[in-house]
């Protein structure tokens, strides 16, 4: 089973649990739909930061305010923002799938998911190869939403990276974006290589959660 | 003025403004439009800079200069255009001598939102942003609007609809192209030369994303298909991003001389995008300034479009869907009365699979909105399908409604030869644009002879012309009659087409079923009748493209007559039939499961099989009882108790829905009343685009026989209000996923326990927990979709 593949059935709320083949080929049909209509663009850029204490960052003309972001930059000197999405069409197939058969509307859902976290990683390791040749060194990436680092800095991150133009990439009034499969976040940017950083999702203090990585 | 020059000789745009402001020291997100007031010597420089290399349309400082987008406390939007406006104009002052122009362009980029369905910006409320702007620009003074950098049809429509109605000015558009020649919404360039056409813009072209050679195959097919002059403005390249820093590599000299190409190939206004600077402009003009133009030459085509593909009539014939039409359908009657919008929707959809080409949409019933529920289905159906849609309507408000808010360049069902159809129909074909179908009946009647229709279609032709309205955006429509009462009637209309195709040269179209009422077997009579017109030159059928005889007729009249190349669509028809069947009928034979067991499994094609076959046998309520019933029960502690998961439970789910509808089917053949089920709202709150949650409850709710009526997603707390009042709802499920959205699920159960007390509420969404669903005072938190069952039958319990 692919990486991806695996992925997906975690957000399905599978957990360790045995995958019956039904679902298995589901997953699949998921995938070769998917691979049809994602346009996968992405944009990046680096910005040079500062602490104005330890819970507050200066970036541009941008201040945020949150320890959980804090605490993922500490020790660095620039953040790279990025914005990544999988394209409108794939809302369009979900939605179209939606009406019918909402069974292969989820599948899509947790595939397109994983489709997209994949793409984060690629995007993130290319930029680490880049930056490793200056002797820079990257942070796990961190997205507004998580912890104490509110949503509403979304606006911010999309305004400085042009998002709507670039990629297509746009916010919704109450800070959703559209089209849904899209990620920004910030990576930080070190000349310290920091080990043992624990990474993604186990971060999250949300403990009991269905689709936990570190206790399923 | 500038309209006079178009398409008449070589005119010379600006280069990029962005970069140069960057080099300048706009921070990253700030408004580059806030220059325009405090940073007046920059934006004047850049602009003289600009006119001394050569430019003649200069655009103004304001890409993001609209309410939507543009958010600075401290200025006025108006102050910044007409600021912006200026600073043309007085940078050009120095140039203008020897009989010199300069062109004031005001400048349109996009809002930043995406537009409903996909997005939450309403048609309207871009449409009054945009509309703004145009105002503020025609007052400060400027020549010509310029749209550009767009990369969403929706919105170019409402932008251009803004600029064509509350200005005088002539109007220029310019997307954003991938290499593969799509926008990032999905149209591609026929698509948008249809829409802009027909919402008769000035000049037409492409802008950013793209170097100037990656420019070149995509202006090659835009010459193909456009009749109007190409503004092509390219990158210095395609953009490269290294170490974050996005950077153009293309230089001055190699920019000129890819840019003759293009005027060679076409273009002739043209000009830069990112990355392009004065350099770029003056070695540009230098080496273009005497090229000769290629003129735009008319063209012919008869083109629909969505926001996503386009259908050209011409070679073969396409199918009209005719399905979604409430005519002599109970159950289709029955959904646009309860607004059932996924009925509607999956008619659509299971057309377009059965091989429609564009879908016919009428909901013309007496007791209803027709012009609200019009919109409503137009812009649902955009959301599902990218086939062309054809708005079939006699009633004036519903039909320019819905053309408004199409998507695309639509086709128009119908005009006629009597003076006052025309006089409804033409000027929203000219407003709106759109492919019109004319019916060859006037003030008398319909002509029984063939001279009478082709005279009625001369008349419909003439009389479009007044409005500019060319013959390619016509087809008309002969008339199919009753043989059984006119006998002759084939034959008439037969001929008549052939003439119509030949003799006017204009496209044709007929509702094919027509010809066999009172007949029995009448599929044998439509589907030979289809043939013959077909064979006379029949452009596009309205068709049920269900029915596998008209189909059969389709694929081997185009099979027969070469319009079908090496038999690929009759072959992917037709060449797996045989296997196909004796595999369906193995199946059967070594299937000796049960209903309840298919359901579990979640196969759905086996439960709609085994239900056929235990209808023969046992009553329609003992199968609902003693097979689907204990079936979903099964599956739903399963997947209480964690060994069912999600998937499996909307399988299953699925597979009983299935089930459910053939059951319903034979208990209204027999005529039997259904009985009134407890009706239960559901809906995504404001705000929140995210409706899968919402769904998956839905289809579970449905399952259990509650009867769901969907609001859909974003939607107002009034509108739920106002539902809850006039059906004496008794039970709400909202769904919200994120904290930002929450907050509307907390006004609208505000707003409930005020106008409607009785009513409980369910919630449920990724944010939620029961501390927070209490905190905002609903009634019951649901963990997972099955609670939402469970606590229905709760609330609806001994009922």
């Amino acid at each position: 089973m692919t990486s991806r593949e695996k992925e997906a059935i975690r957000y399905l709320g599978y957990g360790s649990h045995t995958v019956d083949e039904k679902t298995i080929s589901m997953i699949a049909d998921a995938f070769s739909s998917l691979d049809q209509v994602v346009q996968k663009r992405s944009v990046c850029r680096i910005f040079d930061m500062v602490f104005v204490d330890a819970s507050r960052i200066q970036i541009g003309n941008l201040e945020i305010q949150s320890k959980n972001l804090g605490k993922n930059l500490k020790g660095c000197c620039k953040v790279a923002m990025f914005g990544a999405t999988l394209g409108i069409n794939v809302d369009r197939l979900i939605q179209r799938t939606s009406i019918l058969n909402m069974a292969d509307a989820v599948a899509l859902q947790a595939c397109a998911a994983a489709i997209l976290e994949e793409y984060c990683d690629e995007i993130q390791r290319e930029l680490e190869e880049q930056m490793q040749e200056s002797g820079y060194y990257l942070r796990p990436r961190f997205s507004p939403g998580y912890g104490d680092f509110s949503i509403e800095y979304q606006s911010s991150v999309i305004a400085m990276l042009d998002c709507s133009k670039t990629i297509g990439l746009t916010l919704t009034d109450s800070c959703m974006m559209a089209p849904t499969k899209s990620v920004t976040a910030l990576i930080g940017i070190s000349d310290t290589k920091l080990s043992c950083h624990r990474q993604g999702c186990e971060v999250c203090t949300k403990t009991d959660c269905l689709y936990r990585r570190d206790t399923i | 003025m500038i309209k006079e020059r178009l398409g008449k000789e070589l005119l010379f745009f600006d280069g990029g403004m962005g970069t140069l402001l960057q080099e300048r020291g706009l921070a990253p997100g700030e408004l580059p439009e806030t220059w325009n007031l405090t940073h007046v010597e920059d934006i004047r420089s850049i602009h003289s800079a600009y006119i001394e290399a050569g430019s003649d349309i200069v655009l103004t400082n304001t890409f993001g200069a609209n309410a939507l987008k543009f958010h600075d406390d401290r200025y006025q939007l108006e102050e910044i255009v007409s600021a912006a406006v200026q600073h043309v104009k007085q940078a050009a002052k120095p140039f203008i001598q020897n009989g010199r122009r300069v062109y004031t362009a005001l400048d349109i980029g996009p809002s930043g939102k995406l537009l409903k369905p996909m997005g939450d910006l309403e048609f309207g409320t871009a449409y009054r942003a945009f509309r703004e702007v145009v105002q503020y620009g025609e007052k400060a003074g400027v020549d010509l609007i310029h749209i550009e950098t767009m990369s969403d049809t929706y919105e170019i429509k409402a932008a251009v609809l803004a600029a064509k109605e509350n200005t005088n000015l002539p109007v220029f558009v310019t997307a954003i192209f991938d290499e593969r020649g799509k926008l990032l919404t999905g149209a591609d360039i026929p698509s948008l030369v249809a829409l802009l056409e027909g919402l008769r813009v000035d000049a037409i072209g492409l802008n950013c994303g793209l170097g100037p050679s990656q420019m070149l195959p995509l202006l090659e097919t835009l010459r193909e298909y456009t009749s109007l002059p190409i503004i092509i403005k390219p990158n210095a390249g395609l953009p490269k991003q290294r170490n974050g820093e996005t950077s153009y590599d293309v230089t001055p000299d190699t920019f000129a001389s890819l840019m003759q190409q293009i005027v060679q190939n076409g273009a002739c206004i043209i000009g830069g995008c990112c990355g392009t600077t004065p350099d770029h402009i003056r070695k540009m003009t230098e080496v273009c300034r005497n090229l000769p133009i290629q003129p735009p030459v008319p063209k012919q085509r008869t083109i629909v479009s969505s926001y996503g593909q386009f259908v050209e009539l011409g070679t073969g014939s396409k199918i009209i869907g005719e399905r979604i039409n409430p005519t002599g359908k109970k159950r289709f009657k029955q959904a646009l009365k309860e607004q059932d919008i996924d009925y509607i929707l999956n008619e659509g959809i299971t057309q377009e699979e059965h091989g429609a080409h564009i879908l016919d949409v009428n909901v013309g019933l007496p007791d209803i909105d027709e012009a609200q529920t019009m919109r409503t289905v137009v812009q649902e159906l955009q959301s599902v399908t990218s086939l062309p849609l054809q708005i079939d309507t006699v009633n004036a408000n519903a039909m320019e409604q819905a053309m408004r808010i199409y998507n695309g360049k639509p086709m128009v069902n119908s005009v006629s030869g009597k003076q006052e159809s025309m006089d409804m129909v033409f000027p929203l074909v000219k407003r709106y644009g759109g492919v019109v179908v004319g019916l060859t009946l006037d003030e008398s009647g319909i002509p029984s002879t063939v001279q009478g229709r082709i005279e009625i279609a001369e008349k419909i032709i003439r009389e479009a012309e007044k409005y500019g309205i060319p013959k390619k955006d016509l087809v008309i429509d002969v008339l199919t009659m009753t043989v059984s009462s006119e006998p002759n009637g084939a034959i008439v209309t037969l001929e008549a087409l052939r003439r119509v195709r030949e003799e006017l040269g204009v496209h044709t179209v007929l509702g094919v079923s027509n010809i066999s009422f009172g007949l029995p077997n009448r599929a044998v009579i439509n589907s030979n009748f289809y043939t013959m017109a077909l064979q006379q030159g029949l452009s596009a059928g309205i068709i049920n493209p269900s029915s596998e005889d008209m189909m059969r007729s389709f694929y081997a009249f185009h099979a027969l007559m070469n319009l079908d190349s090496n038999f690929e669509q009759y072959i992917d028809r037709f060449g797996q039939t045989q296997t196909a069947t004796t595999d369906s009928k193995e199946k059967k034979v070594s299937s000796h499961r049960s209903l309840q067991s298919a359901i579990e499994k979640g196969l759905k094609e086996e439960a709609r099989e085994l239900t056929t076959t235990l209808l023969k046998t046992e009553q329609p309520l003992d199968i609902i009882n003693q097979h689907l019933i204990p079936a979903l029960d099964t599956v739903g502690k399963g997947f209480e108790k964690g060994t069912v998961f999600l998937p499996q439970l909307l399988m299953s789910a699925e597979s009983a829905k299935a089930a459910f509808a053939i059951i319903k089917d034979i208990i209204k053949d027999f005529g039997a009343e259904t009985q009134t089920k407890e009706k239960i709202v559901l809906a995504t709150v404001k705000g929140d685009i995210h409706d899968i949650g919402k769904n998956i409850v839905k289809v579970l709710l449905e399952n259990y026989g509650f009867s769901v009526i969907d609001l859909g997603k974003d939607v107002a707390p009034e509108r739920i209000v106002q539902t809850v009042q006039e059906q004496g709802i008794r039970l709400v499920g909202l769904s919200a996923l994120m904290t930002t959205t929450v907050v509307s699920m907390e006004q609208t159960i505000q707003m409930l326990r005020r106008e409607a007390p009785a009513c409980k509420v369910m919630v449920g969404g990724a944010v939620l927990n029961q501390e927070y669903a209490d905190m905002i005072g609903a009634d019951f938190y649901g963990k997972d979709a099955m609670q939402s069952v469970y606590y229905a039958q709760e609330v609806f319990q001994g009922e």
